[in-house]
C-alpha cells in the first residue's frame, strides 16, 4: 500500500517539477554568481544575498562578528544614509530582514516585482559602500547583547543546546554560538566589524538568489547595471578545519530556572558532499524524520504516548552544511519523570532502530512526507530562494536538487538500519541535561509604586 | 504624485492573474459557513475548520478547557486509534495542525490535491472531528502534559509577564484568563465532552478551502466535514467590561532582562475605527524597522533588540499591546522613554509625511499579504470567521488609503487612553 502511494505521488511530482524546473544561472566578470528562478504565481519577488561568511569562519576571541556586522549593515552607506535602505523598502511595501548562521550571512527582500531594480540597488551600493561609524556600533552592540540575552540567556533549552555544541566540538568553530559569547561582544569594537567587512564582503565572495514573478534576461540587466561595477577582492584562502574525532561520550548539564528536565543528544553523522556517491545523507534524512519528524514517528508514539515518559520528543538533522554534521534528539520529561528516564528511553529508540531495523511502511512514509514537503515549499518564493541558497551555500548546485530528490528515493530500509547503527553510538555522543532550577523568588505578584 | 503611484498600483492590482483573491462564500448544509478560494497553480489543497471554540470559552476555573479539548481529537476516534489517525495523515503526506487563540479553534490541513491523497486526508480530519472517543487514558495523559507545559510556562518571564497583563486588561472577562496548572488540575473528562458537545456544532464552525480544487468538490468537502457535528448551538461571548484604571505591576524573576508590557482592552474586529488604527499603529510600532518605537528603543537608545505594538482585534474588544524586552537595570528608563513615543503619538500625531509613508508601505504591500496559498488562507479564514465580507481585501488599499490624519488622530483618541494603559514588568523588583 505505501509503495503504490509514493508511486502514484512520483507521477504527480514529475509532471509538476518538469514545469517549474527552470533556474537560470549566470556569472558576472567580478565573480557574483546570480541564480533566477522564474515563479509567476503572484506579481512579487524575493532577492537573497547569500555572503560565504558566518560564525564558523570567526575566530576565538573575536565571536559572533558575523552577526554583528549583519546588524551593521543596516547603518548605511554615503549614498543611502542611516534608515534609508528600510525607509526605501518599507515604502515600496517591500520586508526586509536579514539572518547569520554558522555558514553565511543573507540579506533578503520581498517586493512587488515592479521594486526589485530597488532592492538590487541597495543591497549592492551597501556590497561596497557601507560606512561603519564607531558611535553607530556602541550602540548596535547593545542591541545584540540585548539580542543575547533574549535568545540565550532567559531561554534555558537555548543555553542547553549552546552547551551541547560547546561540548560535542573540540576544534571546530561550530562549538560557539552565532550570537557570540558575552564577553567577546564586550571586547568587540567598530574596527572588527569594519575588519570582517572587508574581509569577506565582496561580489566574488557573495551570490544571489532571485525568486518570483520575472524574467530572467531582464533581471540580469539590472544585475549587470547594479552589481556589475563592484571591484572583487582578493580573498585569503580558507584553512581546511576538521574536528577531531570523538573517541567517547561527553556529558554537560545546565541549570536554570524552568519546571521540566530537558535532554539534548547530539551525534557526529556526515553530511553530503558528492550527490552522484553519498547515500548515507540521505538514509540519516529518513532516520531523522522516523524517529521524530512527524506525530507518528517513533520517539512521540513511544516516549510520549506509549510510555509517557516525555511530554514532547522529536530528532533533528540537516544533511547540507559547509562544516561536520549532527543528528540531534531532544525530549523534554513528563511530570514526575527523571531525565535519566528520559535518556533511557531515546537510547532505547535508537537501539532498536540499530538492531532491528525499519519497517517498509516506515521507509515509505518517511519518503512519501520529503516528497510532500518539496510540492509544499513551491507556495513559497521565499523557501524556494532558500532551498537553492542552502545548496550552492554547502559546496553543491542548485541543479543537484533533483539528485537529492532521486538519492532519497534509492534508500532502502537496510541503509537507514546500517546508519543507526553505524553513527547512533555512544563514542560519537554528547548528551546536554537541562537540570531544572526553582525560581529563586517565586513571588507572588505585588502592586508596585509607579517610578 | 502620491495619487497617481496609488491608482496605477490600483489598476495592475485588478487585474486578473496580479494581486487579487476571489472568495467564494456560503452556507453548507449543515449550517457551517463557508469561504472557498479556487487556485490550481499548484497541487496542493489547504483546508481550514475553526470553531467559536478559542480560550474565550473557558469557565474561569478551568482555563485551559478549550486546548485541552482540541487536543483531544488527534488522540483517537470511534473507528481509528491515535496511531491511526496520525499514520493516515502521514502515509499520504499531508500535515495536519491545530490552532487556537482566545476566540477560535480549529485545525489547518495541507494536501496533495490528487484524488486519493486528499481524500485519505480530509475523510481523517472529518472522522477526528465527527467522533471523537476522548478516551479516558488519552485525557489523562494530555492532562498531565498540559499541566506541565503550564508549570513550564510560569517560569518563563515572557510568559508569566503576558498572563499577568491580560488578567489586568479584563479583569472580569474570560480574554483575561490563561492556563495555569490549578485550572487544569481542575479539568475533568466530563468537561471534554461537555465543551464538545456545546462548542463544536455546525452553526460555530467556519470552514475555510484554498487551492487546486473545484467549487463543486469544496461544496461536497465543506458539507462532509461538518454534517454530523454536535447539535449544540453555544453561548455568545460575554461583553467586555474594560478595565477603567490602568494597574501597574512589578514581579521579581531571576532573568536577565526585565520583560516590560503595556495594554489595554480596546478593539473589537466589528469597530469601524479599525482601519485608522491599523494605519496610526503603522507608524507607531507595528512597521517593523521604521516604526517609532523600533526607532527610538532600538535605532537610537540601544535598549531592546524588539519593541513593537499592535492591536488584536477579537469577536471582543481585543487588546492594544505594546512591549519590549531590556537589560534589567534599564527597565525604568526604558519604560519612561516608551510612554513617552505613545504620548507623544497621542499629543500630535503622526506627520503627513509619516501617513504618506504608511500607505505606501501598506498598500505596496499588500501583495505580499497574499502570495501563497498559506497566507490567502490565513487571511480567509479570518474573514469568514468575523464576517468581513467577500470584498475585504479587494476594499483592502483603498480603506487605507482614505484614513486621514483626523481619523485617525481621534481613533487612537478614543481607544489608547494612556491613563487605562496597565503596566507589567517581569524581571527586576525595582
Amino acid at each position: 500500500m505505501g509503495s503504490a502511494r509514493t508511486a502514484c505521488l512520483s507521477a504527480a511530482l514529475a509532471l509538476f517539477s518538469a514545469a517549474y524546473a527552470n533556474p537560470h544561472e549566470y556569472h558576472l566578470s567580478n565573480g557574483l554568481r546570480l541564480i533566477i528562478k522564474e515563479d509567476h504565481r503572484a506579481p512579487t519577488v524575493v532577492q537573497q544575498v547569500w555572503y560565504r561568511a558566518g560564525s564558523m569562519d570567526e575566530s576565538i576571541g573575536a565571536t559572533g562578528v558575523a552577526h554583528v556586522l549583519e546588524h551593521m549593515m543596516f547603518k548605511g552607506t554615503r549614498r543611502f544614509p542611516a534608515g534609508e535602505f528600510s525607509r526605501r523598502v518599507a515604502e515600496a511595501g517591500g520586508r526586509d530582514n536579514a539572518f547569520t548562521s554558522t555558514d553565511n550571512t543573507v540579506y533578503h527582500q520581498q517586493v512587488h516585482r515592479d521594486r526589485l531594480p530597488l532592492v538590487m540597488q541597495l543591497e549592492a551600493d551597501r556590497m561596497a559602500n557601507l560606512v561603519v561609524r564607531s558611535e553607530d556600533f556602541a550602540r548596535e552592540i547593545r542591541v545584540v547583547m540585548e539580542e543575547r540575552r533574549m535568545r540565550y540567556e532567559d531561554r534555558p533549552r537555548s543555553l542547553l543546546n549552546e552547551s551541547l555544541l560547546a561540548t560535542a566540538f573540540a576544534a571546530h568553530p561550530y562549538k560557539w554560538p552565532v550570537i557570540g559569547w558575552m564577553s567577546d561582544l564586550e571586547n568587540m569594537t567598530w574596527r572588527d566589524a569594519l575588519a570582517w567587512y572587508q574581509h569577506w564582503y565582496a561580489p566574488n565572495n557573495a551570490f544571489v538568489v532571485i525568486v518570483g514573478d520575472v524574467e530572467p534576461k531582464q533581471v540580469l540587466a539590472w544585475a549587470r547595471r547594479y552589481y556589475g561595477g563592484l571591484a572583487p577582492k582578493a580573498l585569503a584562502a580558507r584553512k581546511s578545519l576538521t574536528e577531531p574525532v570523538q573517541r567517547g561520550a561527553k556529558r554537560v548539564t545546565v541549570k536554570a530556572p524552568a519546571e521540566l528536565p530537558y535532554l539534548r543528544l547530539g551525534y557526529k553523522v556526515p553530511v553530503l558532499r558528492d550527490p552522484a556517491k553519498d547515500w548515507e545523507p540521505f538514509a540519516l534524512s529518513l532516520l531523522a524524520q522516523i524517529l521524530g519528524g512527524n506525530d507518528t514517528a517513533r520517539l512521540n508514539q513511544t516516549l510520549v504516548r506509549e510510555r509517557r515518559v516525555a511530554t514532547s520528543a522529536g530528532a533533528e538533522y540537516d544533511y547540507l552544511s559547509r562544516g561536520p554534521g549532527m543528528l540531534f534528539l531532544y525530549a523534554a520529561a513528563a511530570q514526575g519523570r527523571s531525565a535519566a528516564e528520559v535518556e533511557a528511553g531515546l537510547l532505547e529508540t535508537v537501539a532498536l532502530v540499530a538492531a532491528e531495523g525499519i519497517s517498509a511502511e516506515e521507509l515509505a512514509r518517511a519518503k512519501t512526507l520529503w516528497q510532500a514537503e518539496e510540492v509544499y515549499r513551491r507556495d513559497s518564493i521565499f523557501a524556494q530562494a532558500l532551498e537553492i541558497g542552502e545548496l550552492e551555500s554547502a559546496g553543491l548546485s542548485f541543479r543537484d536538487a533533483n539528485r537529492v530528490l532521486e538519492g532519497l528515493k534509492a534508500v532502502t530500509a537496510a541503509q537507514v538500519r546500517a546508519v543507526a547503527a553505524k553513527y547512533l553510538v555512544e563514542v560519537g555522543l554528547t548528551v546536554a541535561v537541562l537540570e531544572p532550577q526553582p525560581l529563586a523568588q517565586r513571588a507572588p505578584s505585588v502592586p508596585a509604586k509607579e517610578n | 504624485m502620491l495619487r497617481a503611484t496609488l491608482f496605477l498600483l490600483f489598476a495592475a492590482t485588478a487585474l486578473p492573474g496580479e494581486a487579487r483573491v476571489a472568495i467564494e462564500q456560503w452556507t453548507a448544509a449543515s449550517g457551517a459557513r463557508v469561504s472557498f478560494v479556487e487556485s490550481h497553480a499548484l497541487p496542493i489543497v489547504d483546508v481550514a475548520v475553526e470553531f467559536a471554540a478559542g480560550s474565550a470559552y473557558d469557565p474561569q476555573e478551568k482555563a485551559g478547557l478549550a486546548q485541552l479539548t482540541l487536543g483531544m481529537f488527534k488522540t483517537g476516534s470511534a473507528r481509528y486509534s491515535e496511531a491511526e489517525l496520525s499514520r493516515r495523515i502521514a502515509d499520504v503526506g499531508a500535515q495536519l495542525r491545530d490552532a487556537i487563540d482566545r476566540d477560535r479553534a480549529g485545525f489547518t490541513l495541507r494536501s496533495l490535491s490528487s484524488e486519493a491523497e486528499r481524500r485519505a486526508a480530509t475523510d481523517t480530519l472529518t472522522d477526528m472531528l465527527q467522533s471523537p472517543l476522548f478516551a479516558g487514558p488519552a485525557f489523562e495523559r494530555e492532562k498531565s502534559r498540559a499541566f506541565a507545559n503550564a508549570a513550564e510556562a510560569e517560569t518563563r518571564p515572557d510568559s508569566v509577564a503576558e498572563r499577568r497583563l491580560y488578567a489586568l486588561m479584563y479583569p472580569a472577562h474570560p480574554y483575561g484568563l490563561t492556563a495555569n496548572p490549578a485550572s487544569i488540575a481542575a479539568i475533568s473528562r466530563e468537561d471534554v465532552e461537555r465543551f464538545y458537545r456545546t462548542y463544536y456544532g455546525a452553526g460555530r464552525a467556519v470552514v475555510t478551502i484554498v487551492g487546486d480544487m473545484s467549487r463543486e468538490a469544496a461544496r461536497i468537502l465543506a458539507d462532509g466535514l461538518t454534517s454530523r457535528l454536535p447539535q449544540g448551538k453555544g453561548p455568545d461571548l460575554a461583553l467586555v467590561s474594560p478595565a477603567q484604571r490602568g494597574e501597574f505591576e512589578r514581579i521579581s524573576h531571576p532573568s536577565a532582562q526585565s520583560h516590560v508590557l503595556l495594554g489595554l482592552a480596546t478593539l473589537a474586529r466589528s469597530d469601524p475605527d479599525y482601519f485608522p488604527l491599523f494605519v496610526g499603529n503603522y507608524i507607531l510600532g507595528g512597521g517593523g524597522f521604521v516604526s517609532r518605537l523600533f526607532k527610538e528603543l532600538r535605532e537610537k537608545s540601544g535598549f531592546a533588540y524588539s519593541a513593537y505594538s499592535y492591536f488584536l482585534p477579537l469577536q471582543r474588544e481585543g487588546p492594544f499591546l505594546v512591549g519590549l524586552q531590556t537589560r534589567r537595570d534599564q527597565a525604568g528608563e526604558a519604560l519612561a522613554r516608551t510612554r513617552e513615543v505613545i504620548e507623544e503619538f497621542m499629543a500630535r500625531g503622526p506627520t503627513p509625511v509619516e501617513l504618506k509613508a504608511a500607505k505606501m508601505g501598506l498598500i505596496g504591500g499588500f501583495p505580499l499579504r497574499i502570495d501563497t496559498n498559506r497566507k490567502v488562507l490565513e487571511q480567509v479564514a479570518v474573514i469568514g470567521f468575523y464576517r468581513l465580507g467577500p470584498d475585504w481585501l479587494d476594499k483592502f488599499a483603498a480603506r487605507v488609503d482614505g484614513v486621514t490624519l483626523e481619523q485617525l488622530r481621534s481613533a487612537f483618541a478614543r481607544h489608547v487612553d494612556p491613563a487605562r494603559l496597565s503596566i507589567v514588568i517581569v524581571g527586576a523588583a525595582r
